[in-house]
């Protein structure tokens, strides 16, 4: 089985994060670059379903070149080899163009199952699943905290306020994961060691069949027109119970429009 | 080897996380219930954190020590119960049978040892013997009809008594040498094994989350193929056991005084008192720039030493130095980082307090600080004026 599992960088969600003063896209130099927690959950499911059932783990990775660390990070967790479609055409691409770009790279790579962490930690669009699974006329079964295949079968169970749903398809399909799904395993030193071993494929635009004037920022459909800082966090209110504690509460809740 | 290649640095940041993420949350609960941390176990040997300078075909991770020693300080800066279990299982556990053990003791025992499934322990020191293990010792093995028959007890043995502990090898007596004085060998004994009785936990100051026994043996009975290498050998095994050891020990050391540095800086920004964080004043500033240069000249020490011995030089000297330093290190880093922290210093639910109990013990285990002495001393020309 060819399993593709989409890993991306973002910026450490310890340190301060910024976006540029001049194309107001994220300043990825102003803060170091991690795996996005979530991507360490696809990651580590694609590993489960290839123990399971044979097969090959390629990362497919989209970012400047600096993402290399994460995709090491990823092979040192044992993927097989990765996919790094890196071009600076693409920088500015909003999550319309990034499904666009990962897509046409997803046709040229070949696949039978696509996974991915749900959301990143920067952004946090949570779109690219359901985009991709459009583009490459796939089903998509998104948001899943339990992964079974079977031949060509593939079933997912998603968690919601109800209960759950079960959602199954035929391969091949775009899955995406939460965190609640598997324990992420940490790479050991000889995973680490042999990550260097493992070969990385770098593609740009062109060689990934992308068209350049549907990615970047002026591919993009959306546009960020301006940003401020949050506002520092107001005093909280304090309700003193005086036999009246929860009219007071609920008072200071529908004031807010949370009831 | 002062700036750490990719290799290092990767593990050493794995590690780093795995201890800010998985340990730190948990452990102060382990600590306080005594409890051995399974769970964690299982994780780091999931990650090949007992095998790590065990070659791949034994089933390690084709590492080197220092690599064990990065681990062991990563781990130390947020607990040094975790450490210290990592650190005997491999230092004092698989090492000894990694070198000196048959083909067949190898191949029983390593594979599950490096993936931490089982540990290994090292049973020298006796009630009645520390610092001079030899002359103290008086537990004995006697050959019987292809048995080792042993008796004595030995004292405050890490790992003995946990579900998965697979073995201990305990020093025995086994005879007296040409030369009058004991002979002594290393005998594995199994788990379990009739006769060999493992006391329950010891109450201790600190290290309360790892497992430490005393062990007895009345006439217990293993197959003389259990000794490990020669007879005969035991001495000389040890020696070169704890040397290794120690450097291990100093690294371990060296991330509980990093930990101080680290809890103290957090701390120090917070609390306010006449009308600054704490961290304003210079008497504040100065305490915890004297504990980052001990932290860090301990740790260029321990570097130090670790590259001598992975270069095959004699390393007695430099380790025995690494050892000493980097203890007084953490001892002195947990007493002032408890001081920093002022009443929450002295409450267990704070990871201070819990250094400041787990750093003594560093001025005694794997050879007392008066060893230490001894050994550069010795090193030095000055055994026997």
């Amino acid at each position: 089985m060819n399993i593709v599992v989409c890993v991306k960088q973002v910026p450490d969600t310890a340190t301060e994060r910024k976006l540029r003063s001049d194309d107001k896209t994220l300043d990825r130099d102003a803060a170091d670059g991690v795996i996005n927690e979530l991507c360490e959950y696809a990651v580590e499911e694609a590993l489960l379903l290839k123990e399971a059932h044979g097969g090959e783990v390629t990362v497919l990775t989209m970012g400047p070149s600096k993402a290399t660390d994460t995709i090491r990070k990823a092979l040192a967790m044992g993927a097989d080899k990765a996919v790094h479609l890196v071009d600076d055409a693409l920088h500015g691409s909003d999550a319309l163009s990034t499904s666009y770009a990962m897509a046409q790279t997803l046709k040229t790579i070949g696949f039978d199952v696509v996974i991915l962490g749900s959301e990143s930690t920067d952004a946090r669009t949570g779109l690219l699943a359901a985009m991709l699974a459009e583009r490459l006329g796939v089903p998509q079964l998104t948001q899943a905290n339990k992964v079974d295949i079977d031949g060509t079968a593939i079933a997912i169970q998603r968690l919601t306020d109800y209960g759950h749903d079960k959602v199954e398809a035929s391969l091949p399909a775009v899955v995406s994961v939460v965190e609640k799904i598997n324990e992420p395993r940490y790479p050991s030193f000889k995973g680490i060691m042999a990550a260097k071993k493992k070969p990385v494929q770098t593609l740009g635009i062109a060689e990934a069949g992308i068209d350049a004037s549907q990615v970047g920022l002026a591919g993009a459909w959306s546009e960020v027109v301006d940003f401020a800082a949050a506002p520092p966090r107001a005093a909280g209110t304090i309700v003193t119970d005086q036999g009246d504690g929860g009219t007071g509460a609920a008072e200071f809740l529908a004031s807010k429009k949370f009831i | 080897m002062h700036r750490l290649n990719d290799d290092y640095e990767a593990l050493r940041k794995t590690v780093e996380e795995f201890a800010r993420d998985v340990v730190a949350p948990v452990i102060g609960d382990y600590y306080e219930r005594c409890e051995f941390p399974y769970g964690i176990v299982r994780r780091m040997g999931a990650m090949g954190l007992f095998g790590l300078p065990i070659p791949e075909e034994q089933g390690g991770m084709g590492g080197d020590y220092f690599a064990l020693c990065l681990v062991l300080e990563e781990l130390a800066r947020v607990d040094s119960s975790v450490a210290i279990t990592v650190e005997a299982a491999v230092s004092l556990g698989a090492m000894p049978l990694f070198r000196f053990g048959t083909a067949e003791q190898r191949e029983r025992w390593l594979p599950k040892l490096a993936a931490g499934e089982l540990l290994g322990a090292f049973g020298l020191t006796e009630p009645g013997g520390g610092s001079d293990a030899a002359g103290g010792m008086r537990t004995t093995a006697r050959l019987e009809d292809g048995q080792w028959v042993i008796n004595g007890t030995k004292a405050f043995i890490t790992n003995a008594g946990t579900d998965i502990t697979g073995f201990v090898g305990v020093a025995a007596i086994t005879g007296t040498r040409e030369d009058g004085k004991p002979e002594i060998s290393t005998i594995l004994v199994p788990a379990g094994t009739p006769g060999f009785t493992v006391s329950k936990k010891y109450s201790k100051v600190g290290w309360s989350a790892s497992d430490t026994r005393e062990l007895s043996f009345d006439d217990c009975r293993v197959p003389e193929e259990n000794l490990l290498g020669t007879r005969g050998r035991g001495y000389a095994q040890f020696l070169q056991t704890l040397d290794e050891g120690r450097v291990a020990i100093a690294a371990l050391s060296v991330g509980l005084a990093q930990g101080c540095v680290d809890e103290s800086l957090r701390y120090v920004r917070e609390r306010e008192a006449f009308g600054h964080p704490i961290g304003h004043y210079q008497a504040i500033q100065f305490k915890i720039a004297d504990m980052e240069i001990r932290t860090h000249t301990a740790r260029l020490a321990y570097y130090h030493a670790a590259e001598k011995m992975l270069a095959g030089e004699p390393f007695k000297r430099e380790a025995a130095i690494a050892k000493l330093v980097a203890s007084n290190a953490a001892m002195d880093n947990a007493r002032e980082a408890t001081q920093i922290f002022g009443g929450y210093g002295f409450m267990n639910e704070y990871p201070v307090g819990r250094f400041y109990r787990d750093a003594k013990i560093l001025e005694i285990g794997e050879g007392t600080s008066e060893v230490q002495r001894m050994l550069i001393a010795r090193e030095l020309g000055l055994s026997s004026l």
